[in-house]
């Protein structure tokens, strides 16, 4: 008797373990780790999505912005942002509308499908030897005068994290799958293993 | 220091006292037995402590197009892609320091372990700053996988692609399919993690971030996580080497190279992908219609004889193994045929060793040459049901017609090229890259 109801608590108490273990509020592994503070998470969390989610407070046009590339960026990108070969830098205005032509004219402008690729990238890699020493206003401001070289906005159009992703670019339908959806599934997106029609 | 000084001056001075008590008389038989060819007098302590290869085994890593860019600011060494010399090496695990490399222009950093901080956050319960430390108190596993870079054997054309060498007849099966290698990775798997951070249904997608200058960023979608992508600390048994992410990478066993993101700093749950730059400017395939493909993902099946290849010599007729790698981003290798006569009739190789899931697959076939101008290829087929396909194949389904003619008029070519590669030996031994000419 005695021994079956040592038995049946044992029961219970190995039911509890294992239901606390797999409740999604605690790790099977405990702490191991630091909980970082929200501080220490805005710090580091640098990713735009293209919804203009993670787009910091500032703003510019591309009036403000064509010093600053005049300084900074045309060394590499060219005066007229027609990039250089010779340093494999592309394109980053012009050839708009030219994606289903014969004479493709690659560029930001005519080929990039959403405009915080832009914002982010300036951020994150520009310019080339000195990365990371840019503002945010005038990584605003330098998208927006790239925008405005491609026809894409107006010179004294204010890009700010609101009016940035409302900027829709001219190839955004040029990419397959076009629904972001449709990408994770294989089948979905159309591939085989490796190739994709 | 100082002891090892003195230790060094004792032992000259009691080799000199000997030499001189030796000299006039005779020697002992055994004394007399010439030293083997070779022998050095004594290995520096850098053999004992790490090792160095023999001096008369020189493979390495090339650039693309058989160089090294060169940064026209800087003059430093830019990588457009160190390759992998698989013409030299065997058996189906590349060596860490022969292990291709991409970093997008960037150099390595030379990463504090110590220092260095893997955040994980976003649509997760309970976001969590991880040391290597702590990573290693976590369930760990080691794999064998493969890693290829989307352009690795690539036909496009232009000069700074891998595309242009890789098309000439003096390509090697270093310029040809150089960017892929092949490790035991041991690390975290991301389902494991998943666990530990508690991540919430709405996720979709995951980003992965590096440390390096520029902050190399992937989204990825979240079966990835669930299925086999791993967190990997360690490379064919020792940690990461600063080129392949020391202290930290991911590792996304069998899709393209740009996911497994080095020096890993940060993955962040999300909902959508994050459309970064090497989602939409770089790693998208360009078709005949003006339409971009991109997020391929997974490798496919691919096949290629390294011995005989481009540029060796066969010694002459008679007796000669064929033996080359196979792989898939999708599964593990079932079978793969080898062509001894530019494809008109195909035979069934053998595999050798242990099958991996997405892994390279070592495979041999005996070969009696009679000295006839011949074309050999290979092709694979994996446990999916995909078969290596045809250049001709590859046209038909992309309506493409790559061709030498087709890319010098400067039409598109295609990434994940993973077309069958043909090495045609001539009379004399010489083998040359016969892509486009079979």
């Amino acid at each position: 008797m005695h021994y079956l109801l040592f038995n049946r608590s044992l029961v219970l108490g190995l039911l509890t373990l294992l239901l606390t273990t797999v409740d999604a509020q605690e790790s099977p592994f405990g702490d191991i780790g630091h909980t970082p503070s929200p501080a220490e998470i805005e710090n580091l969390d640098i990713s735009i999505m293209p919804d203009g989610e993670g787009l910091p407070p500032g703003q510019g046009t591309a009036r403000q912005g064509e010093p600053i590339y005049n300084t900074k960026c045309v060394m590499c990108h060219g005066p007229n942002l027609e990039g250089r070969r010779d340093y494999r830098v592309g394109r980053l205005a012009g050839g708009v509308g030219t994606m289903k032509s014969d004479k493709r004219v690659k560029s930001f402008g005519s080929y990039n499908p959403v405009v915080t690729t832009l914002w982010d990238y300036t951020r994150r890699a520009m310019p080339k030897f000195e990365e990371g020493s840019l503002s945010n206003d005038e990584v605003y401001a330098l998208s927006a005068y790239i925008l405005y070289k491609s026809d894409i906005i107006g010179q004294d159009e204010v890009m700010n994290a609101e009016t940035l992703p409302l900027v829709v670019m001219p190839n955004r339908h040029g990419f397959i799958p076009s629904a972001l959806d449709e990408i994770p599934d294989i089948e979905a997106r159309g591939c085989r293993s490796g190739r994709c029609r | 220091m100082s002891s090892k000084r003195s230790s060094r001056r004792r032992f000259i001075k009691t080799s000199a006292a000997l030499a001189s008590l030796g000299a006039g008389m005779s020697l002992p038989v055994n004394a007399q037995i010439p030293r083997p060819p070779g022998y050095p007098p004594r290995r520096p302590d850098e053999h004992y402590d790490y090792g160095i290869r023999s001096p008369f085994v020189t493979s390495k890593r090339i650039g693309t197009n058989g160089q090294r860019g060169t940064d026209p600011r800087e003059g430093r060494p830019r990588d457009y892609g160190f390759r992998t010399p698989h013409h030299e090496l065997f058996g189906t695990i590349t060596p860490s320091s022969l292990h291709f490399i991409i970093n997008h222009g960037y150099d390595a950093p030379n990463i504090d372990p110590v220092e260095h901080r893997l955040m994980i956050h976003g649509l997760v319960e309970r976001p969590v700053m991880l040391s290597l430390d702590d990573l290693y108190r976590l369930p760990a596993v080691s794999r064998v996988h493969f890693i290829e870079c989307s352009g690795n054997s690539n036909v496009t054309g232009r000069r700074f692609y891998p595309g242009w060498l890789r098309t000439q007849p003096e390509a090697t099966v270093q310029d040809t399919h150089g960017l892929a290698s092949c490790s035991e990775w041991t690390g975290v798997l991301l389902s494991t993690l998943l666990e530990h951070v508690g991540v919430k249904k709405e996720a979709k997608w995951f980003i992965a971030e590096g440390a390096e200058t520029g902050f190399h960023s992937k989204s990825i979608p979240m079966w990835k996580a669930l299925d086999d992508a791993m967190v990997v600390y360690a490379q064919n048994g020792e940690p990461l080497r600063p080129e392949q992410g020391f202290p930290l990478r991911l590792l996304t066993p069998g899709f393209e190279g740009v996911n497994n993101v080095k020096w890993l700093r940060r993955i962040k749950f999300t909902d959508q992908p994050q459309l970064s730059k090497r989602e939409t400017s770089n790693y998208t395939s360009e078709r005949a219609d003006g339409t971009f493909r991109w997020f391929e993902f997974e490798n496919g099946t691919k096949s290629v004889i390294t011995r005989p290849s481009g540029q060796m010599k066969l010694s002459g007729p008679g007796y000669h193994d064929i033996t080359g790698i196979a792989y898939s981003g999708r599964g593990a290798i079932t079978r793969v045929e080898v062509s001894t006569n530019g494809g008109r009739t195909w035979q069934d190789a053998e595999i050798q060793g242990t099958i991996h899931s997405k892994a390279f697959t070592r495979f041999r076939l005996p070969w009696l040459w009679k000295g006839e101008e011949t074309v050999l290829m290979s092709r694979s087929t994996d446990d999916k049901g995909d078969v290596q396909p045809s250049v001709a194949e590859i046209n038909q389904e992309l309506g493409l017609n790559l061709s030498h003619e087709w890319l010098e008029a400067g039409n598109p070519g295609t990434s994940h090229f993973n077309g069958i590669q043909p090495w045609r030996v001539k009379r004399n031994g010489e083998v040359e890259n016969a892509l486009f000419t079979v």
